[in-house]
């Protein structure tokens, strides 16, 4: 877990400096401050689970055992790219390490997650599905009809809302009727209210996992709010200066990995098992930006793959 | 041959494929025990039992949603939207999500799923209940989009779309579920992409879809009748993927071409026919092609308002004969 989280604090700084340079375009949402969620969920999963995730999804592509090369090459719009170069930062998807897709379009994959679960509910396969999602998302119509459809057949889904308090720029409470915008809404679909520290990945895990349990048993979805705050704007083009100067330095006062740093050494782990945990996850995403900085461009002519299963763009005979 | 409607056609079709692949699997809303509100899906539920054709909510976005997710996970959903006006408030899924995933994700996921919907008016339910909206799934990449005619076409392709590898829209005309036809006895499957020439004639061209087939048929059969004008008529069946091997070689016998379209005028299918014939066939035209469409209106439900409306046998005659003339 101590590994998963340094992975995606160092893939998603190097994300930011990468941009900084130039050599990522487009736009990107960084999930430095809320590793502790991917990583907690993700230890939760087992082979053949799947993960849908939003826009804000290279933490959770990653933590299901994508490559960082994979990753960052695709952010800078290289082959090597986990989709070539014809996704992006916020398409992010390792369909065969069960990362089925960041979506970018806010609620879509809701309804999407628990359509695999249907799939694994009808094929008896035993997998769940993973369905990760910000605060804002809670207040848009697929969030609900999702959920209420996920209760009513039972599917073997677990619904996490990562509430980072901030809906893009507003403050989530302006916008919501309810205090917590996930849990407050859980009764209304019969469904237990769950709010959890989302900067503690261990606490993440033993809700995930009692999650999964529930699914595995055929008890249907659960919906789990975790509590968590973005070091970084929104996206790229955000320098989130709406947020009070008090407000982010509590939270940076609870960033998940220092926390998880004194956790482990209280625990007894020496120091050097730590540090070189630390080490072995820099030089990874060090040697993942020279590899995905020396590959080559996408050949032009994968523009015109892959619309249909036959792998061409064709409309007509 | 069997004699079915157009709506038994499509539970007919849906237990074809049920019964060959346990992977196909049927969700909308009223679709399972009651059968369906057009009751075209009767019988299905009794047959197949409650975890392969299942009831949903009121909840389209839900209902998609569901269907793609579990078509990139192995299975072969069939998702019914009740009636193709509807499509308006799940088209995220059906445009950025369904027709996109595949080649945003470098081809990592398939996505073997049909959605069916009852389309098109003549029935006096009113603009939010009439629409043809074929031209809105046409311009989308990465949806194919499939508008039978007859039973037996129905079936066919109906069965070769469950059949396919990627996600297809298939509209089912409303005003034709009475319309009984023969149907090929056994297994049929048919063949996405064809059109179909329905009627021979060598003085021009009729291209019709969905309920325009049958008038533009009736129409060019009272042009022989009475002008000894002879019309050909093709019922393009699929516009995506559109069979222009078909339309051209058909166009070429005439050089005299004309669409008939359900649809609000603008950027109709015929435009893009049209545009086609003109950029390949233009030493072989003879005249320009005509489009007759529904005026670029909402549709009105009084009998009359309607009726004048939607392209009419009379209409066709009279626009067919003018530019002949």
């Amino acid at each position: 877990m101590w590994r998963l989280q340094l992975e995606v604090r160092h893939l998603e700084q190097r994300a930011h400096d990468l941009f900084l340079q130039n050599l990522i375009k487009g736009t990107s949402h960084l999930a430095v401050g809320q590793e502790a969620i991917a990583a907690g969920c993700a230890t939760a999963m087992r082979p053949g689970d799947y993960t849908f995730c939003t826009y804000r999804g290279h933490a959770h592509t990653l933590v299901r055992g994508a490559s960082m090369t994979g990753v960052l090459g695709e952010l800078m719009g290289k082959e090597c790219g986990l989709l070539q170069g014809k996704g992006g930062s916020m398409h992010l998807t390792d369909a065969e390490k069960g990362a089925m897709g960041s979506y970018a379009i806010i609620g879509a994959h809701l309804p999407i997650a628990a359509g695999a679960a249907w799939a694994a509910q009808y094929n008896k396969t035993g997998a769940v599905s993973f369905c990760f999602f910000g605060d804002g998302t809670t207040n848009i119509g697929a969030f609900h009809e999702a959920l209420n459809f996920a209760v009513i057949w039972k599917l073997p889904v677990v619904f996490v809302c990562e509430n980072n308090f901030y809906m893009e720029y507003t403050p989530i409470g302006e916008v919501t009727a309810v205090e917590h915008p996930a849990a407050d809404r859980a009764g209304a679909y019969g469904l237990e209210p769950i709010i959890v520290d989302g900067n503690d990945a261990d606490a993440v895990y033993r809700v995930a996992r009692a999650a999964v349990d529930k699914a595995v048993a055929g008890d249907g979805p659960s919906l789990i709010e975790a509590e968590t705050y973005r070091h970084y704007g929104h996206s790229r083009a955000d320098p989130a200066t709406y947020r009070p100067d008090k407000e982010v330095e509590e939270w940076m006062a609870k960033d998940p990995i220092p926390m998880y740093r004194s956790r482990l050494l209280e625990f007894g782990v020496p120091e050097k098992v730590v540090g070189d945990i630390e080490k072995s996850v820099l030089k990874a995403v060090n040697d993942a930006t020279e590899e995905a900085k020396a590959s080559p461009i996408p050949r032009d002519e994968l523009a015109l793959t892959d619309v249909w299963a036959d792998g061409g763009s064709a409309w007509r005979n | 041959m069997a004699e079915l409607t157009y709506r038994e056609a499509v539970a007919d079709a849906i237990a074809q494929e049920m019964e060959r692949d346990d992977k196909v699997v049927f969700l909308g809303e009223d679709i399972a025990k009651a059968g369906g509100v057009f009751k075209t899906t009767v019988g299905l539920y009794d047959k197949f039992g409650p975890d392969r054709v299942r009831d949903t909510p009121i909840s389209e976005q839900a209902i998609l949603g569901a269907a793609m997710g579990a078509a990139m996970t192995g299975l072969r959903p069939i998702a019914e939207i009740m009636f193709s006006d509807f499509f308006a408030v799940c088209w995220d899924i059906v445009v950025n999500q369904i027709a996109k995933t595949r080649y945003m994700t470098g081809g990592q996921v398939t996505m073997p799923l049909v959605i069916r919907s009852a389309n098109g008016g003549g029935v006096r339910f009113g603009a939010q209940h009439s629409q043809s909206i074929e031209n809105w799934a046409m311009m989308i990449p990465g949806l194919k989009v499939i508008a039978p005619s007859t039973p037996a076409d129905v079936k066919g392709l109906l069965a070769a779309s469950i059949r396919d590898p990627d996600p297809v829209i298939f509209f089912e005309q409303k005003s034709l579920y009475g319309d009984k036809g023969e149907i090929p006895d056994g297994e049929h499957v048919d063949e996405l992409g064809t059109a179909k020439v329905v009627r021979d004639g060598a003085d021009a061209v009729i291209y019709a879809l969905a309920a325009m087939v049958p008038r533009s048929i009736r129409a060019a059969e009272r042009l022989e009748a009475d002008l000894g004008i002879r019309a050909s008529v093709v019922d393009v069946r699929s516009l995506v993927p559109l069979d222009t091997r078909t339309i051209f070689s058909e166009f070429r016998k005439s050089g005299r071409a004309f669409t008939v379209e359900e649809n609000p005028r603008l950027c109709g299918w015929g435009a893009e026919i049209s545009s086609l014939i003109t950029e390949e066939c233009f030493w072989d035209m003879d005249l320009p092609v005509t489009r007759i469409t529904t005026p670029h209106i909402p549709l009105a439900s009084a009998d009359n308002l309607e009726d004048q409306m939607i392209p009419s046998v009379d209409r066709i005659y009279e626009t067919v004969r003018a530019g002949l003339d």
